[in-house]
């Protein structure tokens, strides 16, 4: 398997983000999700160029590493050129190839995010369609929205879009021959295995925790768990 | 000498904006939550400003919302993105124009990556003829769409039709812009005034009549966080940063909010819906909130584009006291009227939030 930290260092981001961190702190007072999530940036940077294998697998493990915004505000900040933001990214791939992300709350919500964001890139071409977007998942988007989903064709006409019509535009449905040609490059590029490996790990822990879990798409049991548990201990 | 190496200094903060042919890629986001900004950025770029905006039917997502919540590898976001490369090459087209915050800071990260590392550009070259045997030219001019409305506007005020001032007061209205973590925290190079003096919207504000908000969150994160708001569980964490924006310009009296990207122009309206049916709280003085634009909304307002074409009945936050400010003319009983005009419904009302 090779080292945690060897493993690391082999991500550019890891390489980019690391240039040694003298423990200022600067990020940690910039940091949106420090301010609202028991996290702390210059932790992380402290615990990864420590190369302590022990400390890096419980990092790994844990919920810190999923509290990130990805913001990069600590890039901008940071006087000794590193950030956190990419140490981070790079932290979270290797959590999920391991399948460590499933040991913690907010690391499950990895599944949840592939089922509904992951598939419909190569179902749709799009990350965010109206489609994707139910007022039942966004209550906080509002009675205006609410209008909008129940009006879409309607309303994208008004706004000049191609909804759902071949040709250029917003919104305009995106051709088959397109649609191969990204699940091409997911193949060959390494996604559809990132896809697969949280799946499968997904999978064992829906089964270790004898939650429902279908094969595609969002209604189980398993993506409403994870998609809605809070434990209420992350700000603490 | 003082004023030259001032002079020397700003220019580390200053872009090169192509003048015209752009290749034009769209935001999902956009697309989704604010469709008439994408339709008046081309109207004002080609019918009033007579450029050339190129755009292909096979461009898709840059996956960047994938990315940036770590299901999407890095390589992968690199092939798609070198594919929209290859797509612009095929066109005849070197300046690439992204709509999209997340798409731009993406779009730069890969350029800059692969300046540092040449052989991850090689690599991607590999992967993307392997999977759909296309070849690519990197652009020689990469901005954001409200870069080049920046590097527009005073022709875009010579044909201006009102100006940012209350039309009752004759005061220039007071305006909080948000230009989006992801537009030069990253690298600051590359946005306009870089991270310590982004212009990009100050600009606008400025040359339009407006006058600019300085506020001691003015740089703070809208509270996307990617996975912070997809996921239901974290959605405190985006709310709650918001929230501290909110009250950290309500003391200034902002007349409306003007964002750079589509992400925190979206949270910036519904967060202030959510805190005041949550909370009953509101951060204005008439209980309605504060009306948030997007950049391309501004100047089409100030285009003189109606408000209703332009999408501002998408806005769960009402315009209507700022068009009202602005004397612009609308029809209320116009507002959610379909395409062909046709009776559509309304949207409910709020409970707590005015509209
Ligand atoms: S700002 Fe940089 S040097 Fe300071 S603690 Fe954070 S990563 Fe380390
Ligand atoms: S990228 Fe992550 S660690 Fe850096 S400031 Fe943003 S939330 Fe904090």
């Amino acid at each position: 398997m090779g080292k945690l930290y060897d493993r690391l260092n082999q991500d550019i981001r890891f390489i980019e983000g690391l240039n040694g961190c003298m423990n200022c702190g600067v990020c940690t007072a910039i940091c949106p999700a420090a301010e609202f999530y028991h996290y702390d940036p210059r932790v992380i940077c402290d615990t990864v160029q420590s190369k302590d294998e022990k400390l890096i697998e419980a990092l790994l493990r844990s919920e810190t590493i999923w509290y990130c915004g990805e913001c990069m505000s600590c890039k901008t900040r940071c006087p000794r050129n590193n950030t956190p933001g990419f140490i981070i990214m790079a932290l979270r791939k290797l959590s999920q190839e391991l399948g460590y992300f499933t040991d913690s709350e907010k690391g499950r919500q990895q599944f949840a995010i592939k089922r509904a964001i992951g598939e419909n890139i190569l179902r749709s071409g799009y990350c965010v369609n109206p489609d994707i977007v139910s007022p039942q998942m966004h209550p906080e988007q509002g009675p205006v929205w609410d209008w909008i989903s129940r009006n879409t064709p309607e309303i994208m006409e008004k706004m000049g879009s191609n909804y759902k019509q071949e040709g250029v535009g917003g919104m305009r449905t995106i051709a088959p021959e397109v649609l191969a040609e990204l699940n091409q490059i997911f193949e060959v590029t390494g996604c559809k295995t990132m896809f697969e490996t949280i799946e499968k790990h997904s999978k064992h822990k829906a089964d270790e925790l004898g939650i429902e879990i279908s094969d595609e798409g969002i209604g189980n049991e398993y993506f409403m768990t994870v998609f809605t548990d809070n434990n209420g201990t992350h700000n603490s | 000498m003082v004023s030259e190496g001032k002079k020397r200094v700003w220019e580390d903060y200053q872009k090169e904006i192509a003048d015209d042919h752009y290749f034009y890629v769209r935001s999902c986001i956009r697309q989704t939550f604010f469709p008439g900004s994408e339709t008046a950025f081309l109207r004002i770029m080609r019918n009033d400003l007579g450029k050339d905006v190129f755009e292909d039917a096979r461009h898709t997502t840059c996956t960047g919302i994938g990315y940036h919540t770590d299901i999407v590898p890095l390589e992968t976001t690199m092939t798609i993105i070198a594919r929209h490369f290859a797509l612009m090459t095929e066109a005849g087209y070197t300046n690439i124009i992204p709509s999209c915050v997340t798409s731009f800071g993406l779009y730069t990260e890969v350029l800059d990556t692969w300046k540092h590392f040449p052989e991850m550009e090689a690599k991607i070259r590999d992967y993307l003829w392997k999977a759909t045997k296309k070849e690519f030219k990197v652009p020689e001019n990469l901005v954001h769409t409200s870069d080049i409305i920046y590097k527009f506007r005073d022709q875009i005020k010579e044909k201006s039709k009102i100006s940012l001032v209350n039309k009752k007061t004759g005061l220039p209205l007071k305006v909080v812009e948000h230009i989006g973590c992801h537009y030069a925290k990253m690298f600051p190079a590359t946005g306009i005034g870089g991270a310590e003096f982004p212009s990009v919207l100050t600009g606008m504000i400025e040359s339009w009549g407006g006058s600019v908000i300085d506020y001691p969150e003015r740089r703070h994160c809208c509270g996307f966080g990617f996975r912070q708001y997809l996921v239901m569980a974290n959605r405190g964490y985006s709310v709650s940063n918001s929230k501290k924006k909110f009250e950290s310009m309500q003391p200034y009296q902002p007349d409306f909010i003007v964002a750079n990207c589509p992400g925190c122009s979206m949270f910036l309206d519904r967060w202030q819906y959510t805190i005041a049916e949550l909370e009953g709280i509101t951060f204005d003085d008439k209980g309605m909130g504060i009306p948030v634009l997007t950049y391309e909304e501004m100047a089409g307002l100030v285009m003189g584009y109606s408000p209703w074409e332009l999408g501002l009945q998408m806005h769960q936050v009402s315009v209507e006291p700022l068009l009202d400010k602005l004397g612009i003319a609308y029809k209320k009983e116009e507002k959610y009227l379909g395409a062909h005009g046709q009776n559509i419904g309304e949207p409910q009302k709020p409970q707590f939030l005015i509209v």
